[in-house]
């Protein structure tokens, strides 16, 4: 679905300058030679939401990582005398219906949803890389039968599936990240065949198969350092699916269980009407929490999507 | 034309039987006996293992794997998926009350979701980089990136506790009723479902018109002198629109997993609300109903929407 997605910026300009730059550089105009890598980069930084929105992730992944540091409560500490109080000095988001600190329960469950969605769109990655090479490599009935079941799988929408799956299978973070492997995989697969079936003619890969390399070489050395560019962006837009996934999963409380805090799961209090009603400190900030690290990635995601190929613009 | 579909049809027998025996191994690698689970807990001390063997031995789960799943694969052919291990109802049944409002809910949200997408689109591909354009793109950008689930909670709080004009859940109110009454309980789901829809069909829209209006039919009928609305109206949008069927069909399915979500918030009492329930239950034998109603759902509009595209565009039967 990545090709949905627009981007809110307009990099054409800036892009067809940097073609420009390459050109250039590949006549030898310029003595000073850039990677593709790097003019990636530059293209990058020149767009100003995206940028934006990495930003913004690193904050959260900083308040994250040094939660413990931060939040001066336990996120799993039960005081019944505190139940549901509303934001003081001492609770800077209130307490849940637990007495547990929702400010700290927000830091901690920043690690938890940060860490779903990005092992699982980092095992999509993989499942979808491997998949993708081999169908391409091998072509024929192997390549129909592969991509005949990722057609398939992408008709299915995820979060059905992963609601039979975790609840034949009972809720957890593994399953959790399985099951959103399980559904995503074939945007990888796609994108690693057609990128395989460009590379597999070019004369550099017949070199390296008549110098004897192995199918599993020629992956690792031509396929997905060709392909990485955009390995990268569909592994950023899986971040924010798995991200919502996990979300929607918790909950519904089939996903991360209590006492551990998720976004998904501490917003899953928010089914009753006196939560909804008189406690918005309890369901506001994981809510707006998801959203903005949602985007975040989002606006990251298109803006490296127009970063590795300035033709492939969200903008038409 | 008929060798296509009957040939589509095929195939997607095939997979639905494929699907059918994934749930049963599934079902079989869930943890929990459902012996044990088909007897209430009290009844559970006197119950000795010899008794629950009986049983096994009755309800055939000591039969080889093969023959269970050939009796359960009949059995749901005929219609007889089970009973639920909590109501102890027939899951066919269960799940057929619960289709009428999960229909509704969506094809509410569907006529929405058009009526949105449409004119947006248009008026997106129009104005290129005009401010309806960016708007569009926003969102299409804020409906994947907002949890469905975290607007419906915002509307509650906003629509029914502090303004008070709209219902917070169920799909009408005990005792009062009527046709007004039903459609106050669906404004919101609907509402929110159909704005989740309409992102990826905006992008269509307008993605779809861009490329007509740069045929050259479009320079012919301006070079004859038709205002611009006409062509767009009369010429263009009449062109990009004709695959919006399948567009549809493949939009359906993720429709539905929006509102299994919904219906839980606004407790809505449809399919995703019941599987659910189902599934912090452990209630294998509706879960298993419900993923096969999703099974030939999406199936069926994969079909429809091959068809489609194959009456549209006759090229496509060929390969």
């Amino acid at each position: 679905m990545s090709d949905l997605r627009p981007s809110l910026d307009t990099p054409d300009v800036a892009a067809a300058e940097e073609v420009v730059a390459a050109e250039a550089t590949a006549t030898g105009v310029r003595t000073q030679r850039r990677s593709p890598a790097a003019m990636a980069v530059r293209r990058f930084k020149r767009n100003k939401v995206a940028v934006a929105g990495g930003v913004f992730l690193l904050i959260i992944l900083v308040l994250a990582l040094f939660a413990p540091l931060i939040a001066q409560q336990s996120p799993t500490a039960v005081d019944l005398g505190q139940i549901r109080r509303p934001p003081s000095g001492e609770h800077w988001l209130g307490t849940d219906a637990s007495g547990r600190d929702v400010f700290a329960r927000l830091l901690y469950a920043a690690r938890v949803s940060l860490l779903v969605g990005v092992f699982a769109a980092l095992v999509s990655v993989l499942l979808g890389t491997v998949i993708g090479a081999v169908a391409g490599l091998f072509g024929g009935w192997v390549d129909t039968l592969l991509m005949r079941t990722a057609d398939m799988v992408l008709s299915f929408p995820p979060i059905v599936v992963i609601i039979v799956l975790a609840g034949l299978l009972g809720p957890s973070i593994p399953i959790l990240i399985i099951a959103i492997a399980a559904t995503t995989w074939p945007t990888p697969a796609r994108l690693v065949r057609g990128v395989t079936l460009t590379v597999r003619e070019r004369e550099y890969l017949h070199a390296a198969r008549v110098a004897g390399a192995s199918r599993g070489w020629l992956l690792r050395k031509h396929i997905v350092p060709a392909a990485m560019g955009q390995i990268v962006v569909v592994g950023t837009l899986l971040v924010a699916q798995a991200i919502l996934a996990e979300a929607v999963l918790s909950f519904l409380g089939l996903g991360v269980q209590p006492p551990q805090a998720s976004w998904g799961n501490m917003l899953n209090d928010a089914q009753s009407l006196t939560v909804i009603q008189s406690m918005p400190w309890l369901w506001l900030p994981p809510g707006l929490a998801i959203a903005a690290t949602v985007l975040a990635v989002n606006f990251v995601g298109d803006g490296l999507r127009d970063a590795v190929d300035p033709r492939q613009s969200g903008r038409s | 034309m008929t060798a296509f579909v009957v040939r589509r049809i095929l195939v997607n027998i095939i997979v639905f039987i494929l699907i059918g025996i994934g749930v049963f191994l599934l079902v079989r690698a869930a943890p929990g006996d459902p012996v044990r689970m088909m007897i209430r807990p009290e009844d559970l001390q006197e119950g000795s293992e010899a008794f629950i063997q009986g049983r096994r031995e009755e309800l055939g789960l000591n039969d080889p794997i093969l023959v269970q799943y050939a009796r359960w694969f009949l059995d749901a052919l005929t219609g007889d998926l089970g009973s639920s291990f909590i109501s102890r109802q027939p899951v066919s049944g269960l799940l057929a009350e619960r289709l009428g409002p999960t229909i509704l809910l969506m094809s509410t949200a569907l006529g929405i979701s058009l009526l949105i997408a449409i004119p947006l689109g248009t008026v997106a591909a129009i104005r290129r980089n005009t401010s309806v354009d960016y708007a569009a793109a926003a969102l299409s950008l804020g409906v994947i990136s907002i949890p469905s689930f975290f607007l419906g909670i915002v509307a509650i709080y906003v629509f029914s506790l502090q303004l008070g004009w709209l219902p917070s859940s169920g799909m009408s109110t005990p005792g009062g009723g009527g046709g007004t009454d039903v459609l106050q309980h669906l404004i919101m789901p609907a509402a929110i479902l159909g704005l989740a829809g309409a992102g990826p069909l905006t992008r269509y829209v307008r993605g779809s018109l861009i490329d007509e209006l740069s045929a050259d039919y479009v320079r012919t009928a301006e070079a004859k002198g038709g205002s611009p609305a006409r062509v767009v109206t009369r010429h263009a949008l009449r062109n990009s629109l004709i695959p919006l069927i399948t567009i549809i069909m493949i939009n359906i399915p993720q429709m539905l997993a929006g509102a299994v979500v919904l219906e839980q918030v606004f407790a809505w009492p449809g399919m995703g609300q019941l599987a659910v329930r189902a599934v912090t239950q452990q209630d294998y034998p509706v879960i298993v109903g419900f993923a096969l109603y999703v099974a030939a759902l999406v199936l069926i509009c994969n079909l429809i929407a091959d068809i489609a595209y194959a009456i549209v565009d006759p090229r496509v039967k060929v390969s």
